[in-house]
């Protein structure tokens, strides 16, 4: 398991949480490394600007696509999964994403903001991530800005993605399965019993 | 649903060792915060804060030990505060592995490394630690009635506490510790008028701090506006456990993990 160093974020964190679930981590940025681990975790903390930027100065764009254009497992944690989709806008800026899902990361519309604390998530039944988490199951977020809309148009050439909601002010993405490439807005590292059993789900489904 | 009301213990954590009374059973060493995170995390804290009164800037090395034993072996969200004077400080704590760090005097000193630290490390970890009281008797009134202190409450600045936890909004925090120097020590329970008057004014989250003493004064901080509740001597005298504030706060309706 590679998780990818890119500057942003409580690696650390990460890093103990995959291992307690029985993971052999690396946290690294070399390429080879990130391109051939049985699976790649993608944290992110702060700006979408920011972290893009971060995850490009070691070409971790591209290590994403090739890892998902070869079928090998990719999860994006935070603003990790937050810089998967086309763009971001904030602050009126807008940052182009990686692109691996059409949609806008904006600010929410709350009361309260940033979203911190443990919130529920509606998940589909089939979800794979959360198998064996009912829905009073609560998770850590900490973030401002979230995908408000999935954009993707429905398809009959494949297998639509897996998107799992939650709400605070108004609904947004908690989570999206799509084949090799999982995704989270919440931090399943911080999330106690709940986050392990989540890495737990990934490591043993999704990367096998 | 909506996002839980967070229940948080809060250690004063003195060259690595927890002070103040640990009343915990089945503990190796009470002293011991890591093991201490452990019992509260297994109890349902759904957030530690370590108050950090090491008073020697030399024997901080040890702070950024335990800050790093816990975050690996605890695994819900860590707030470190006490002594942060600078950015390098607060870059110091995230890389030991807090999620966190709340500033205190210093931005009472220079407003400016609020702002230093949001844009460096983003608004969702720089929390503004807020010592408030009602100004005293022949003291400088502040719009609020309630000033900025520091030194535990012992020296008055002037500063409205109000204004001062929306100068922080402003400045990019990402969170308000507000602490009720009147309240403090008192278990006659929150400060609510303290919490309302600043709940108006920010729309980060704000933690109710000082004056717990029974189950009972949680729930009217959440109404007075507290999105979290932090209590530090109840829990580790053992008079409250966070269970018992938590099955309280449901009872009154209020969500909880």
């Amino acid at each position: 398991m590679v998780i990818l160093d890119y500057g942003s974020g409580n690696l650390r964190s990460a890093e103990r949480a995959l291992q307690r679930v029985g993971a052999d981590v690396e946290v690294t940025a070399d390429h080879r490394a990130a391109l051939n681990a049985d699976g790649l975790a993608v944290p992110g903390v702060g700006a979408f600007a920011a972290c893009m930027a971060g995850l490009r100065a070691v070409g971790g764009e591209r290590i994403i696509g090739k890892r998902l254009a070869g079928g090998r497992p990719v999860l994006g944690i935070c603003v990790g999964m937050q810089v998967l989709f086309e763009r971001g806008v904030e602050h009126g800026v807008e940052e182009t994403g990686c692109g691996e899902w059409p949609g806008t990361v904006e600010r929410l519309r709350a009361d309260v903001l940033p979203h911190m604390g443990w919130n529920t998530v509606r998940a589909p039944a089939e979800s794979r991530l959360f198998a064996g988490l009912g829905p009073d199951t609560r998770f850590y977020f900490v973030h401002s800005f979230a995908v408000r809309r999935w954009e993707m148009p429905p398809s009959d050439m494949f297998q639509p993605p897996l998107v799992t909601w939650a709400h605070h002010g108004e609904d947004f993405v908690a989570a999206v399965e799509n084949g090799p490439l999982a995704a989270t807005q919440f931090h399943p590292e911080k999330s106690g019993d709940a986050g392990a059993t989540l890495l737990e789900n990934w490591l043993k489904d999704v990367v096998g | 649903m909506a996002v839980a009301v967070r229940v948080i213990p809060c250690l004063d954590v003195d060259r690595g060792r927890v002070v103040k009374g640990v009343n915990f059973t089945n503990l190796v060493d009470a002293g011991d915060p890591v093991e201490l995170a452990h019992a509260y995390d297994a109890e349902g804290a759904d957030e530690l804060t370590f108050l950090d009164v090491t008073a020697s800037s030399s024997d901080r090395e040890t702070t950024y030990d335990v800050v790093r034993r816990t975050a690996e072996q605890v695994f819900i969200p860590l707030t470190v505060g006490g002594g942060v004077r600078g950015v390098d400080d607060v870059d110091r704590l995230l890389r030991a592995g807090a999620d966190k760090v709340s500033i205190n005097t210093a931005a009472i000193a220079r407003p400016e490394l609020l702002g230093e630290a949001s844009r460096r490390f983003g608004a969702q970890c720089v929390v503004l630690s807020v010592d408030a009281r009602r100004v005293a008797e022949g003291g400088q009134p502040t719009p609020s009635g309630f000033e900025v202190t520091t030194h535990g409450g012992r020296r008055g600045t002037g500063i409205d506490a109000v204004e001062w936890a929306a100068r922080g909004q402003e400045l990019g925090v990402g969170e308000i510790l507000l602490n009720s120097m009147d309240a403090d020590g008192t278990r006659a329970g929150f400060d609510l008028e303290l919490i309302r008057l600043v709940r108006k004014v920010v729309d980060v989250p704000l933690i109710a701090s000082g004056g717990a003493g029974t189950v009972e004064h949680f729930a009217p901080a959440v109404d007075a506006g507290a999105d979290a509740v932090l209590a530090a001597s109840v829990f580790h005298f053992g008079t409250l456990r966070i269970g018992e504030v938590k099955d309280s706060l449901r009872a009154a309706g209020v969500e909880i993990r």
